[in-house]
């Protein structure tokens, strides 16, 4: 009896919870919504030690509060949300620390594969950047199907950063601007008929800038040219700094960084961020209008470890 | 329509009181009986002189020692700066923005001797943006010239104090005076060692890695490198902060409350400590920096790994 009113209870607590978040929500979006907020999920370990717990307890803290947070935004009207789940860098720590990491991601995606269905109706298409294959197989196969099932949905995007680091991708996108521009000078060279057409065919594709890299060359390469830059990055824990995390892109976003731990990010970390954002919105879309290049379409990934196939030397 | 009204309201008070916070954040009575710099007297005393343009400039004067509160071993070897808020110094003074840019100048010459005394290697400022080029012109004009007389009238007490000027950015669209006064500049100082400070003109963080990019695949079609061999260490090789050992800061300091990097730097901030002041730029001064080296000393800097 107890049981049932305490459920009872619970439940009403729940429905006014939910009541008063969409009135906020309402509220908040008499202002812009962020179309992107990107994410680095710092402080489960030290969430893990302050509360006397196994490293595994604190990661799978952190996954929950990951849960709310990825509802709140889809409840807001956020379009795209970026997570910087594992570093590049993260290898370094400790094997059993990794493999907590990767055990988690493992079951996690298979139980979003099981529950398509949930998935499907919060429409969340779900995108893997980084260098996939940096993973072990059983991830990477499990990631390319958790893709191909989401890609059809489109209500909200998430970019999960797994193996991912700015100056891979950043390195990435160089050599392939170089090779694009190597073959358009081969291709100019293969024009000509003679030594002296050879010199007035390479210049008029340098004029033409075919063979010149310029700044759209290299962003046209960026594994995360499939989304718009970020409007706001949150790294939890009080830590003030990127960490190799979108630094190409974070150019012009508003950072804020929240004392509490990733596992004890609530809601109003999430709309202080975002008026935060609003209170200067207005000023930095103007100053984009002013600065504005001619932008690449974006395209709907198919497998995102494509981007970063290329082994890349450190 | 009511409800919508109520929205707007309730929105715009969470939005006051956030300003008003913020407000109180950054109030400080410090710098309020501040005389306006232009028509200011000569402070010899002090150890400075002004020149018939307003411009400062240190001769000698004593300074004071290494503070109790730092440890020396913890010192960042490079610090950058984002000098943020000279403009709205000067508005909140009825003063024109030039007054708050030279108000700024003076927050730097504090700033440099600092850095030299307390052995920082290097000091990266953000003097001007790629993205400073959208202004009146009338204002890009001042700043250029601006910049011209700073570096003349700094020129001696560079070589004096053994400190090394460089100049990163797009010099493309420098006026040819500037430029001449970089040149002179540069290789007058570039054998001192004490502190090596760099000034960020026409300068992106975008425009720096693609330059970096350029230059690559001109080698890679010249035959010198393979295209196997661009890597993060060649790439940041061909940086312009190529021109220290140092090429990635250990701290970055942004003035005014802007939480945000404008293009400053970005692939060398990839592990930089951030610290916001919310304090205007020529409102900076020796505590408010030594409050940054304090909170920078506390920071467990892990670079993805283990604690250090």
């Amino acid at each position: 009896m107890e049981t049932q009113i305490g459920c009872g209870a619970n439940q009403l607590f729940k429905r006014v919870g939910t009541f008063l978040r969409k009135c906020l929500f309402r509220v908040l979006s008499v202002g812009e919504i962020p179309n992107h907020i990107a994410f680095i999920l710092d402080g489960n370990r030290r969430y893990a030690r302050k509360h006397n717990l196994a490293v595994e307890a604190g990661y799978r803290a952190g996954f929950v509060s990951l849960l709310s947070i990825l509802k709140y935004c889809s409840e807001m009207g956020v379009k795209h949300v970026t997570i910087f789940a594992f570093s590049v860098d993260n290898f370094k720590r400790r094997p059993h620390e990794v493999q907590c990491v990767m055990d988690l991601m493992l079951e996690k995606m298979e139980v979003l594969l099981k529950e398509e269905n949930v998935v499907k109706q919060y429409g969340v298409r779900i995108c893997f950047i980084g260098s996939l294959k940096l993973l072990s197989e059983p991830i990477r196969i499990a990631a390319e199907k958790v893709t191909k099932a989401t890609a059809k949905n489109t209500r909200t995007v998430i970019f999960i950063c797994m193996a991912y680091s700015s100056g891979n991708e950043i390195t990435h996108a160089v050599q392939h601007s170089c090779i694009d521009k190597l073959e358009n000078h081969s291709q100019a060279r293969k024009h000509a008929k003679t030594h002296d057409d050879v010199n007035e065919c390479v210049e008029e594709h340098e004029k033409e800038g075919t063979t010149m890299v310029k700044l759209e060359d290299v962003e046209k390469h960026m594994c995360m040219r499939v989304a718009p830059d970020p409007d706001i990055i949150i790294r939890t824990s009080g830590e003030n700094r990127l960490s190799n995390f979108l630094l190409w892109q974070t150019d012009s976003c508003v950072l804020y960084a929240p004392a509490a731990l990733w596992p004890e990010i609530g809601l109003w970390h999430l709309v202080w961020a975002v008026i935060n954002f609003q209170r200067y919105h207005s000023y930095l879309e103007k100053k984009r209008k002013q600065l504005i290049l001619p932008q690449e379409q974006f395209f709907t990934p198919t497998i995102s470890s494509d981007c970063c196939k290329q082994t890349l030397k450190r | 329509m009511l409800s919508s009204r109520v929205n707007i309201i309730i929105r715009n008070t969470i939005i006051l009181s956030q300003v008003i916070i913020n407000f109180c954040r950054s109030f400080s009575l410090q710098r309020v009986g501040v005389p306006p710099i232009s028509g200011g007297k000569p402070s010899e005393e002090e150890g400075r002189r002004m020149d018939d343009d307003g411009v400062i400039s240190v001769c000698g004067g004593s300074l004071e020692d290494f503070p109790a509160t730092l440890q020396r071993e913890l010192m960042p070897k490079h610090v950058a700066v984002i000098m943020d808020g000279n403009r709205r110094w000067a508005q909140q003074r009825g003063v024109p923005s030039s007054a708050g840019h030279k108000a700024g100048a003076e927050s730097l010459r504090q700033l440099v001797e600092l850095c030299s005394r307390w052995r920082i290697k290097v000091l990266t400022v953000f003097a001007f943006s790629f993205e400073n080029w959208i202004r009146p012109k009338v204002e890009v004009e001042f700043m250029m010239q601006f910049l011209e007389r700073l570096m003349k009238s700094e020129l001696e007490s560079f070589k004096r104090d053994n400190i090394r000027l460089s100049v990163i950015g797009d010099s493309s669209k420098l006026p040819k005076s500037l430029l001449e006064m970089i040149h002179e500049a540069e290789e007058s100082t570039k054998q001192n060692s004490k502190l090596h400070l760099i000034l960020a003109i026409s300068y992106g963080g975008k425009y720096d890695i693609a330059q970096a990019c350029k230059s690559i695949a001109r080698q890679a079609k010249e035959g010198a490198i393979e295209l196997e061999d661009i890597t993060e260490s060649l790439i940041e090789q061909e940086l312009e902060t190529k021109c220290t050992k140092y090429p990635c800061p250990d701290l970055l300091i942004r003035t005014s409350g802007e939480l945000r990097v404008s293009n400053f730097l970005l692939w060398q901030l990839a592990y930089t400590e951030f610290y916001f002041e919310q304090k205007l730029w020529p409102d900076f001064g020796k505590d408010e920096f030594v409050e940054a080296l304090t909170s920078f000393q506390q920071r467990q800097r892990r670079y993805g790994g283990l604690n250090t």
